[in-house]
């Protein structure tokens, strides 16, 4: 690794952070600020807000896309080094991708199957 | 003078100067893209679109910036107070970091100092962009978790699943291209792109017509050729990641009021917005960069060094125009549809696409496997074709419903 190559992407973060909190400071003094209980209410499109949602539940499909995100996501990361050194790899590489592919399209054909991606019963 | 050079480095310093020039031309752009899609739509929708301030109206997304920072900022009572506080600066600056490997032009030389026209080469230039783009998911994701109210919630919770479906996507739609370059730095990438397709023999050795050769001798050597249905995918899933029309579903105006920033305000809503065109910047640069050549093209001896430069922002350009012709002209997807597009569709046909493409890559590979590929991948997209809507075939009928639901 060349530390100077990654200097300029520190710089950026730097610098772009400054920028936020520097507007967002600016902001807080050039705005005003009468705060009412009102205004501080969860927007409802203008009801008294039924109930609190913070912390609330939502549907288990959101779980699940997040676990299968994780197990394909993995194999993207697996990709790219083998993507990289493909000239090396050659025939080899190609039987070895072709099986680890083919094991997770198998998990994946499982998962369709079992209604796994589905949104809608 | 030279003592402090001496001190930080000329490396340091020049690093520095891309770095502030990159981000002032970001924020110039944003403007101009803002103002451009006002008036694009507003054409295209027989309005006349922002007109008051500075010629043509440029001046409108400024004066609406400064509008804001004199915008009352309040905060929910339910909100998470830090959470939400910080939340549109962990959507903003992953838009900016990403931009920072996208090559802009050739190497130039200032003061006898060669320097390359990129903010930084780093050598996992794809990765870097992939991984800035999953970053931002969290400044939205945080929003709608923060601002405690259910419509921000539900607007979070649905680009988190959203955003995540289609990197996966985004991420397998991007590995032909480099097993194809062999590298992941967007510098070497372009480089690849270089000259013209040249002299061209189908599967080693079958002749093209001439005429059609002669073509081949001056279209540029872009990897939209080859890798077009990489290019796809790539797309689509960009779209999806920037949530833009027609994959806005975290921010739905119709169903979820504007989703993940409903409760914002003042300059954090701005925030949101500037992140959210920077992103849309930022694909677009990232497409001409890894399928069109990027900076190539045609140069002159007039000012040698600005003619990338103008190629790649035209180029850039054009995309960002896609962007906006696609939201006014799209309508916006149903949630369903959208996971099933992305689950279904663009990640088993982006696995397909690279092992299409590992085949044909494989060094030494004999022709006739080359033409089994190809052959095989034309009969699987006529089938595909011709197979009909399967979605046809399952609609959830009323008679379905009743036999499970009645308990």
């Amino acid at each position: 690794m060349n530390t100077p190559d990654y200097l300029p992407i520190l710089f950026l973060l730097v610098l772009s952070t400054l920028f936020a909190v520097g507007s967002m400071l600016a902001a807080s003094k050039l705005s005003p600020r009468r705060w009412t209980s009102a205004k501080l209410q969860s927007y409802e499109s203008g009801m008294v807000p039924e109930k609190d949602v913070a912390g609330d539940r939502f549907p288990v499909k959101f779980y699940l896309v997040a676990m299968l995100f994780i197990i394909f996501d993995i194999e993207t990361a697996f990709l790219y080094p083998w993507a990289v050194a493909y000239d090396e790899l050659g025939l080899f590489g190609l039987a070895e991708m072709g099986v680890f592919i083919a094991i997770l399209l198998a998990a994946y054909a499982y998962v369709w199957k079992r209604g796994g991606l589905e949104w809608v019963e | 003078m030279s003592g402090i050079v001496d001190a930080i480095g000329i490396v340091v310093i020049i690093g520095a100067i891309k770095v502030i020039v990159a981000f002032v031309a970001l924020l110039v752009v944003t403007l101009v893209v803002v103002w451009a899609e006002r008036k694009i739509i507003a054409d295209m929708q027989s309005r006349v679109g922002p007109n008051r301030w500075g010629p043509f109206g440029l001046l409108q997304t400024l004066a609406d910036g400064m509008k804001l920072f004199f915008k009352e900022d309040f905060r929910p009572a339910s909100a998470d107070r830090w959470t939400y506080a910080l939340a549109p600066v962990a959507a903003m600056v992953p838009a900016f970091l990403a931009f920072a490997v996208v090559p802009l032009g050739d190497d130039v030389t200032i003061a006898g100092r060669e320097i390359d026209l990129v903010v930084t080469d780093i050598n996992i230039g794809v990765l870097y962009f992939l991984a800035m783009g999953s970053l931002g998911v969290y400044g939205i994701v945080l929003a709608g978790w923060a601002s405690g109210s259910k419509f921000p919630l539900l607007g979070g919770v649905r680009s988190t699943a959203q955003m995540i479906s289609y990197e996966i996507a985004l991420g397998l739609s991007l590995v032909p291209v480099v097993l194809a370059a062999g590298s992941l730095s967007m510098v070497d990438i372009v480089a690849q792109q270089a000259d013209t397709v040249g002299n061209v023999t189908f599967f080693d050795g079958i002749p093209v017509l001439e005429q059609v050769a002669d073509l081949f001798r001056y279209m540029p050597n872009w990897y939209i050729w080859s890798q077009w249905p990489a290019f796809a995918i790539f797309f689509i899933s960009g779209i999806a990641e920037t949530n833009r029309a027609p994959f806005d579903l975290p921010e739905a105006e119709t169903e979820l009021i504007a989703g993940f920033h409903t409760e914002y305000s003042g300059i954090r809503f701005a925030m949101f917005f500037l992140g959210e065109y920077i992103h849309v910047v930022v694909i677009s640069a990232v497409a001409v960069t890894l399928f069109f050549g990027g900076w190539h093209g045609p140069g002159f001896d007039f000012l040698p060094w600005l003619w990338p430069l103008v190629w790649f922002m035209l180029k850039t350009t054009v995309f960002v125009y896609l962007f906006v012709w696609l939201r006014a002209t799209m309508p916006r997807l149903r949630y369903d549809r959208l996971m099933w597009l992305g689950w279904k569709r663009l990640i088993p046909a982006a696995l397909v696409w690279i092992m299409v493409t590992a085949v044909v890559n494989t060094p030494g590979i004999s022709r006739n496997i080359r033409l089994a590929v190809f052959g095989a991948l034309f009969l699987g997209v006529v089938t595909w074709v011709f197979r009909g809507d399967p979605r046809m075939k399952d609609i959830v009928t009323p008679q379905r419903r009743t036999t499970r639901g009645v308990a």
